[in-house]
């Protein structure tokens, strides 16, 4: 594990020097659909579950910063550090293994996760869209999240060979967590079969628990989508190791 | 007897990729402290062989030993110990020259400070301090080159592997990473570098091996290799095929000379390059074709890979 955390200390100093682009990237995309749902949308919803629609909306927004943040990070970010930078290559010529690499890699996409989810959580709070305390544990439970939506887009990091295919992963992938997951409209309103599919959306799982926290109301089964998000995740994390082990090694 | 340290050895080392065998099972061994090349064309299984040393290609065929121990991914243990330049740059774009070398070390467990400090020194070891802070983009390549071996030696190895170091340098550019590698050397550190620069190998290789589709064809000092497989002498003759007198391979017969056709025309090699100079005349070829020069690594390449045809 040193070996990982050293490969994430690399990352953050890289960081230190692009923070401000991935600010813009990761923050406003969220914002702007908050503003044009919430305000647009909302002028003709009345209210969902007892909560206005941008308040609905708001808990929403902070999940899909944590998926981007971390989707981004661990497709484009680390599709160029492999292929075109050639750090993973530099960086094996250290002591560090395949699976430290990976690790990085992961620990980094998360922990922007964490930070981007942050960053929209102080904004819709200061808007006055969070009614309750207990959305202090929303960054917490972001780990969760950020950690499986960074090991999903390594897979296909470590499948795809060209930059301009990871548009498939974003479009077939990460639309429709983002459509289908709940953000907009109860997922009840969706048909029977796309709810069953929903168990498989990460997203939808992240969006419940984080609405959940911001109206206060953790007995909502918040326990459910966090065994799920962990199982997911646990049963995931040896795959893309094994993928970068092919690409990296010969 | 004097007992010879080895730190790295190689018994019939073979790697294939799919159906192509990179690797035809190739031994060597390398003592330690002496600059140790691979020399050979693009493909010759130079960086395959390199790729094994330093965990990016796994041993599946044969046996590699590093400093005694057997290796199948040589292990973080180990490459702490060694320090790499690997044939693309490989620099960090979004950080300055002295940051490169920061994080390089972090990865090997130096504090800031400690690399901060160790990375000055190593910039103004090679003639670059005053870039410190600069763009790594903005480096010409021979600096980038510069900058990638400052990095390997960033957690002070005991063995450098250097592939192809100054592949794409200018000439001066090339002299200065020589003059770092001899300086090296001279501390005591191991080299091992491929190369398919005959002069680079002559200049700083203590021994060699001469490398042809994944074999070891001759292995030596760059003196001996020249000594034990080629004739001191070889004049070059630079006609066209067919203007060449049919009598030559004659003449030359009497003389004890080599024949080697090569792409742009013949090779004839010699005990006494002057007396055979002066019978070019009397064979019909013309001097101002022609050019006598004592032979060197090329020549004992081109022989052994059969690049030249004997005739």
């Amino acid at each position: 594990m040193t070996g990982a955390f050293r490969v994430l200390d690399r990352h953050l100093k890289v960081f230190g020097r692009t923070w401000q682009h991935n600010l813009m990237f990761n923050v406003m995309e969220p914002l702007l659909y908050l503003s044009a749902m919430g305000f647009g949308l909302g002028a003709f919803v009345q209210e969902i579950d007892g909560m206005s629609y941008i308040q609905f909306i708001a808990p929403g927004m902070i999940a899909l910063s944590a998926m981007y943040s971390a989707t981004f990070e661990c497709t484009y970010g680390t599709f160029v550090r492999l292929h075109y930078q050639k750090a993973f290559h530099a960086m094996l010529a250290g002591p560090v293994t395949v699976k430290d690499v990976v690790l990085g890699e992961i620990l980094y996409g998360m922990m922007k996760s964490v930070l981007f989810g942050i960053v929209i959580l102080v904004v819709v709070a200061l808007l006055g869209q969070i009614p309750s305390w207990q959305a202090l544990w929303i960054p917490l439970f972001l780990i969760l999240p950020g950690t499986l939506f960074s090991i999903m887009a390594l897979c296909y990091s470590g499948i795809t060979t060209n930059i301009d295919y990871i548009n498939y992963y974003i479009t077939l992938v990460i639309m429709p967590f983002f459509l289908f997951g709940g953000l907009y409209f109860p997922v009840s309103a969706l048909p029977g079969v796309v709810q069953k599919l929903n168990w498989l959306n990460p997203l939808y799982h992240s969006v419940e628990v984080c609405r959940a926290l911001a109206f206060g109301n953790p007995a909502q089964a918040i326990g459910f989508h966090v065994a799920i998000l962990a199982a997911m995740s646990a049963l995931l994390l040896p795959l893309p190791i094994r993928l970068m082990k092919t690409r990296l090694l010969s | 007897m004097i007992k010879l340290d080895y730190v790295i050895s190689a018994q019939n080392l073979s790697k294939k990729y799919g159906s192509f065998q990179a690797l035809k099972g190739i031994s060597f061994r390398i003592q330690e402290g002496e600059c140790f090349g691979f020399l050979g064309h693009n493909g010759a299984g130079k960086s395959t062989t390199m790729r094994m040393i330093y965990g990016l290609s796994t041993v599946d065929e044969g046996q590699l030993t590093i400093w005694d121990q057997p290796i199948t991914l040589t292990p973080p243990e180990i490459k702490s110990r060694l320090g790499i330049v690997p044939q693309e740059d490989s620099l960090d774009p979004d950080l300055t020259v002295l940051e490169n070398l920061e994080v390089y070390g972090g990865l090997f467990g130096l504090s800031r400070s400690q690399s901060q400090m160790l990375g000055r020194q190593l910039l103004d070891d090679m003639g670059m301090l005053e870039k410190e802070h600069d763009s790594v983009e903005s480096l010409s390549g021979g600096l980038k080159r510069r900058l990638v071996i400052a990095r390997a030696l960033i957690n002070q190895p005991q063995i450098i592997i250097l592939d192809e170091p100054t592949t794409g340098l200018d000439p001066q550019a090339r002299h200065q990473v020589w003059q770092k590698l001899r300086s090296l050397k001279s501390q005591g550190v191991t080299l091992i570098l491929t190369t398919h620069y005959m002069e680079e190998a002559t200049q700083i290789c203590d021994r060699l091996v001469i490398m042809h589709e994944g074999l070891i064809l001759a292995e030596g000092s760059p003196m001996e290799l020249i000594a034990r497989c080629v004739l001191p002498y070889v004049i070059e003759i630079h006609l066209p095929i067919q203007d060449v007198p049919e009598q030559l391979m004659k003449h030359a017969g009497r003389f004890n000379a080599e024949v080697l056709q090569v792409a742009n025309g013949i090779f004839l090699y010699c005990q006494d390059g002057h007396r055979l100079w002066e019978q070019l005349k009397h064979w019909d070829i013309p001097q101002h074709a022609c050019f006598l020069r004592p032979s060197n690594l090329e020549d004992v390449f081109l022989k052994l890979t059969g690049k030249g045809e004997e005739q």
